[in-house]
């Protein structure tokens, strides 16, 4: 209730908005109306079967966002085992972890040029440019959360006689989920950033590709339209991601409040 | 069953080595239920990891039925005091209690069905579906202990197991231990720095010394059982004992009997 009640802000934010834009009758900035009406006309205007996705939405949407979760989902399998089984070794993590540290601070674009050379414009480029760039904060979070597991649970799974694979899968990856989903978390928004980078880069589809392209146009209401369409999706699919953790980390927040 | 020989043990080195144990000799008897008492800070824990081979002593050795502990031994279960950090709290009630049963030729109805039996022997029938967060203190480490239980080791090591729970609930959970040792057979070493509730529980007190650890009494503890947390504390016999044990705890001389 409460946080609805503060939801005042953005209906007031949006007509402050439409005044200004219909006051300054300016082509490059078009008033939120006109946007949404783009963004309708666009994508949303299909028909009730297809959930109102018209078949512009089909084309560029959905390849965007499967572009993004395979990035994504990738990164978060290469991050979780490989960070897991650094962070349970102290010798390897002393090894690798400046590695990691040098690979993090490599701004994730810049490696798009040479990807393009090593794999062509295409879905694996874009692919591969997603999973470098978001596979720091699960590896890094990773890292952490297994390094950090209480020692009363690994004695316990050794005194029971867990296997090393057991122990890896049933107690450790447990113990750290909390901070492996805040590594997920994190890089769920760099994916969306970085799937829309390298469809800026030779593309054929996607909401980078057509934002490109009415950019050549001077078709401003589109350009605006797919921004406000990268926003709400981000928005969604965290919200999304935020469900799913409450859900499965049930435990967590439990045990936190007890403590 | 348990025999230690001239235990030590030494964390770190140079002149910053703290001596944790130092020539500890203790033997317990198949079926014993052997409580171990010392100040805090005494190195008991320590002893305990030895046995449970957790840890690898700088010197002497463990034997478990004749056996070299140098891993873990599969013949034994520990209840740590940490039940909240000892249960794996992501796991129902009864997978925590299932999950050390995987080690033994079991499938998955027997293990389910092992499980129950060892919530119910705890009084905990109803418990198997909920997780460890739906349940007090004092029911957590009743699972612990099923845990364990469910296991049939030999050997049940039990690490201050009842220091982070309320009095009354101390009290059941020290009868609980006493009735399930009578319908399992197995050897019971319960660590404590209470001294009314190693004199209750144990059929052999034996009383450490401050770090560096080693052995500075040994009483048998001959009070008639069923015990009673209230016949058996006011028996003349149980003051007795409390006493002579909390006379060696604290570095006294033992008093002329």
């Amino acid at each position: 209730m409460t946080a609805l009640k503060r939801m005042w802000l953005v209906p007031l934010v949006v007509a402050v908005w439409e005044l200004t834009t219909r006051l300054a009758q300016d082509t490059d900035f078009p008033p939120p109306s006109a946007i949404v009406l783009r963004m309708h006309e666009l994508w949303f205007s299909g028909p009730v079967t297809r959930l109102f996705l018209t078949d512009d939405a089909i084309a560029n949407i959905l390849p965007s966002l499967g572009r993004m979760f395979m990035g994504w989902t990738l990164a978060a399998l290469l991050g979780v085992v490989l960070g897991v089984l650094i962070g349970r070794s102290r010798t390897a993590a002393d090894y690798v972890e400046p590695l990691i540290q040098f690979g993090r601070v490599i701004p994730p674009p810049l490696l798009l040029p040479l990807l393009m050379v090593l794999l062509h414009a295409g879905l694996a480029m874009q692919v591969a440019a997603i999973v470098f760039g978001v596979v720091w904060p699960v590896l890094l979070n990773s890292i952490d959360g297994a390094k950090g597991v209480d020692r009363t649970y690994t004695e316990t799974a050794t005194v029971f006689g867990l296997t090393r694979a057991q122990q890896l899968r049933d107690v450790v990856i447990p113990a750290a989920a909390p901070k492996i989903f805040a590594g997920l978390r994190l890089s769920l928004s760099l994916a969306l950033i970085l799937m829309v980078i390298s469809e800026l880069f030779g593309s054929a589809d996607g909401i980078g590709y057509q934002l490109l392209q009415a950019q050549r146009g001077f078709d401003t209401p589109t350009v605006w339209g797919a921004i406000a369409l990268l926003g709400l999706l981000g928005y969604l699919v965290n919200a999304l991601f935020t469900v799913a953790e409450r859900r499965l980390l049930v435990w967590h927040h439990h045990t936190r409040r007890t403590l | 069953m348990l025999e230690i020989s001239n235990l030590s043990h030494v964390y770190g080195s140079g002149p910053g080595a703290h001596h944790a144990i130092e020539g500890l000799n203790l033997s317990v008897a198949e079926g014993e239920l052997l409580c171990i008492v010392g100040p805090s800070g005494a190195g008991k824990s320590t002893l305990l990891r030895s046995i449970a081979g957790l840890i690898q002593p700088t010197g002497g050795e463990v034997r478990i039925e004749g056996k070299l502990v140098k891993q873990t031994p599969d013949n034994l279960a520990v209840v740590f005091q940490d039940y909240s950090r000892s249960l794996f709290p992501w796991m129902s009630v009864a997978d925590n209690v299932a999950l050390p049963l995987r080690r033994k030729k079991m499938d998955k109805q027997q293990r389910r069905a092992a499980a129950q039996e060892a919530l119910e022997s705890v009084g905990l029938a109803e418990a198997g579906k909920k997780y460890p967060f739906q349940l007090s203190g004092g029911m957590q480490q009743r699972v612990a202990i099923a845990r364990a239980l469910a296991y049939r080791p030999a050997l049940m090591l039990m690490d201050e197991p009842f220091g982070s729970v309320d009095a009354q609930t101390r009290e059941d959970l020290e009868d609980l231990v006493l009735q399930v040792r009578g319908h399992h057979k197995m050897t019971i070493v319960l660590i404590t720095h209470d001294i009314d509730e190693s004199v209750y529980v144990g059929d052999r007190v034996v009383v450490l010394s401050k770090a560096p650890a080693h052995v500075v009494g040994d009483l048998k503890v001959e009070l008639a059982s069923p015990r009673d947390q209230i016949t058996t504390r006011e028996h003349s016999d149980f003051v007795h004992l409390r006493a002579e044990v909390g006379r060696l705890v604290r570095g006294l001389e033992r008093t002329p009997a």
